[in-house]
């Protein structure tokens, strides 16, 4: 009994370790510039692109294997860096103050682009590059297999909460970004600038995209496609924990992850349906979200 | 009356057209298809709501066809009055649900459903046929059997007549109370609230209405193409679908037509110099919602056409 229920436990959280990269960076975003960027699931799969061509690139120079595990992270960067204040400055900052039909629209027609520029580069072909998957290995327990790899992206995920609670709890910039979320006027009244603040949450958010779609490479390959399937189901999953609740996002992929798994193993043809179905329930009985709070509505 | 003149000259123009250019005669069918979609985009738009998912009623409209067809109703006044209503009843359902939400919610969940919608079109093989899709027959017109040119004339010319007759409708309901309450709701939904008007009612008949409208397209097209196929229900469709309203403007029923039209004869242009539709589509919808939010529509109204 406990030899299926482990791997099934496992698969589901490294699953949803997965999903929480790239929810955790949309509803960051969202709480910080009001903005829900429709686009996140391209960074996602872009992220997950320069990670492979960089991973195939240290391959074909037979350079040392380890670098690819630097390759993952770096790419991310390299992304954020790139796409970060380039979209945030170029197109987003545009729709502050808009409607949010406006920003959905600006940030959808900026996803129809990045999908195509995203099959220009890199092709319709898909990617599969597990060079840091092979490096480690797998572990035996009671005659069961497990990935390594499969651990350490639950540990990046833990580290990745624990990392952003300590920045935002604990830091200059993290005070600052709380003080932008709770009031922004009054923040941009007492000096803070708020400009730098969109920028650099914006590009946080970014960075956990890619990093999310760098790390999913190695697991499940990259292909057409991913950055819509990654879209909805961060979104299903933010929505779920409540926009704007980066602990929201961890319990709620953890659910979706679950859901997931779930369907797989119990009934396959609904796989792609599990997660949606979870979203419409808790949505159904709590609209906002599982720690969303019920805002006043405007008259 | 210079609208009125204006908009025969253009519905003649149409109906012209495809005999001084047959090939048109396809790609103007789909065209109409697509601004019935679209319409019903831009009805939810003026309440300030956006469906990102509104294929799938395209979609289920174009497979109720064919469902109907498999099980032995060929003719087309039939398949296209059932369809449509498929498509409102799957309307009401969806509807029931999703008019509760507002801004990001509504939208993401309209895409969320739609990709439920296509999931289940590409996987249930057995019953959809899976990503190969579902043939629709040539249906027979009040009894006549027909050769596929000459039923593909006259779902051109019946299109052509619908757009006139539900444009016309729908102008008319955009111009009632019910009509005008969905800007109100844009505007102010407590306020409507206080003075008594249910605002969920009024969205869930726009939404039925839209659904519907959207299912009139996909039968339209599902006809016009020959087969069904999941991509129907695809969101990059239903993206199209809202670029086309934003970009033919929502100030009016004229505005899905126009959008629609530009963008189709935009497509067969475009196909024959590059693939990256989706690149040019994007950057347009940008441009339109940055420097024109009234669409090409609001270039040639004097009023103060409804923008986002």
């Amino acid at each position: 009994m406990l030899n299926a229920i482990i791997p099934l436990l496992l698969d589901s959280l490294a699953s949803a370790a997965l999903i929480f990269f790239a929810a955790v960076g949309m509803t960051l975003v969202f709480s910080v510039l009001r903005v829900l960027n429709v686009a996140h699931g391209s960074l996602y799969s872009i992220g997950g692109y320069v990670a492979a061509s960089i991973c195939l690139f240290i391959a074909s120079r037979q350079l040392s294997p380890y670098l690819s595990f630097a390759a993952l992270l770096f790419s991310a960067v390299f992304v954020a860096a790139i796409f970060g204040p380039l979209i945030e400055r170029g197109l987003v900052r545009w729709t502050y103050g808009k409607s949010e039909a406006v920003q959905i629209l600006i940030t959808f027609g900026l996803f129809l682009v990045l999908e195509d520029l995203q099959r220009l580069i890199f092709g319709v072909q898909s990617f599969y590059e597990d060079t840091p998957m092979r490096l480690l290995g797998t572990t035996s327990i009671g005659g069961v297999v497990y990935l390594n790899y499969q651990i350490f992206l639950i540990g990046m995920a833990v580290l990745v909460v624990v990392g952003l609670r300590l920045l935002i709890n604990h830091t200059r910039l993290g005070r600052l970004i709380t003080a932008v979320v709770t009031d922004r006027e009054m923040a941009q009244s007492i000096g803070i600038d708020t400009n730098r603040i969109f920028i650099l949450a914006f590009s946080l958010g970014v960075f956990l995209a890619a990093l999310g779609g760098a790390l999913a490479t190695p697991t499940s390959g990259i292909a057409p496609g991913l950055g819509a399937d990654t879209m909805v189901l961060a979104f299903a999953v933010a929505a779920i924990g409540g926009l704007g609740q980066i602990e929201g996002a961890a319990v709620a992929s953890l659910i979706v992850g679950l859901a997931r798994v779930l369907a797989i193993y119990l009934a396959p043809s609904l796989d792609a349906v599990a997660p949606y179905a979870a979203m419409l329930v808790v949505l159904l009985i709590r609209p906002y979200g599982l720690f969303g709070s019920v805002t006043a509505r405007r008259i | 009356m210079r609208t009125i003149a204006a908009a025969a000259i253009a519905v003649l123009g149409l109906a012209v057209l495809p005999i001084a250019a047959p090939w048109l005669q396809f790609v103007l069918t789909l065209a109409i298809a697509k601004g019935f979609a679209a319409l019903g985009v831009a009805v939810l738009l003026r309440a300030g709501l956006i469906s990102i998912g509104h294929a799938m009623f395209f979609a289920a409209s174009a497979y109720s066809v064919a469902f109907l067809a498999r099980v032995g109703i060929h003719d087309l006044g039939l398949l296209l009055i059932l369809s449509v209503l498929a498509g409102g009843i799957v309307g009401a359902v969806v509807g029931s649900f999703l008019v509760r939400y507002r801004a990001i919610f509504f939208a993401m969940l309209n895409l969320a459903v739609s990709m439920v919608c296509y999931a289940l079109c590409a996987k249930l093989y057995g019953l959809t046929g899976g990503t190969d899709g579902m043939p629709v027959p040539v249906p027979t017109v009040f009894g006549v059997e027909l050769a596929e040119p000459a039923f593909k004339s006259v779902l051109f010319y019946l299109s052509l007549a619908l757009m006139v007759l539900v444009g016309l409708s729908i102008q008319r309901y955009l111009n009632s109370p019910l009509g005008h309450a969905l800007s109100a709701v844009h505007t102010n939904e407590i306020r409507l609230e206080y003075l008594g008007i249910p605002v969920w009612a009024i969205l869930l008949i726009a939404y039925v209405i839209s659904a519907a409208l959207a299912g009139l397209g996909g039968a339209i097209a599902g006809f016009a193409i020959g087969r069904v196929v999941p991509d129907f229900a695809f969101w990059t469709a239903s993206g199209h679908l809202v670029l086309i309203a934003v970009l033919g403007g929502i100030g009016g029923v004229p505005g899905a037509f126009i959008g629609a039209l530009f963008l189709e004869l935009l497509h067969s242009a475009a196909v024959t110099v590059t693939d990256s539709w989706n690149l040019i589509v994007g950057m347009t919808l940008i441009i339109v919602i940055m420097f024109m939010p009234q669409g090409i529509y609001g270039l040639f109204t004097r009023k103060e056409a409804s923008s986002l």
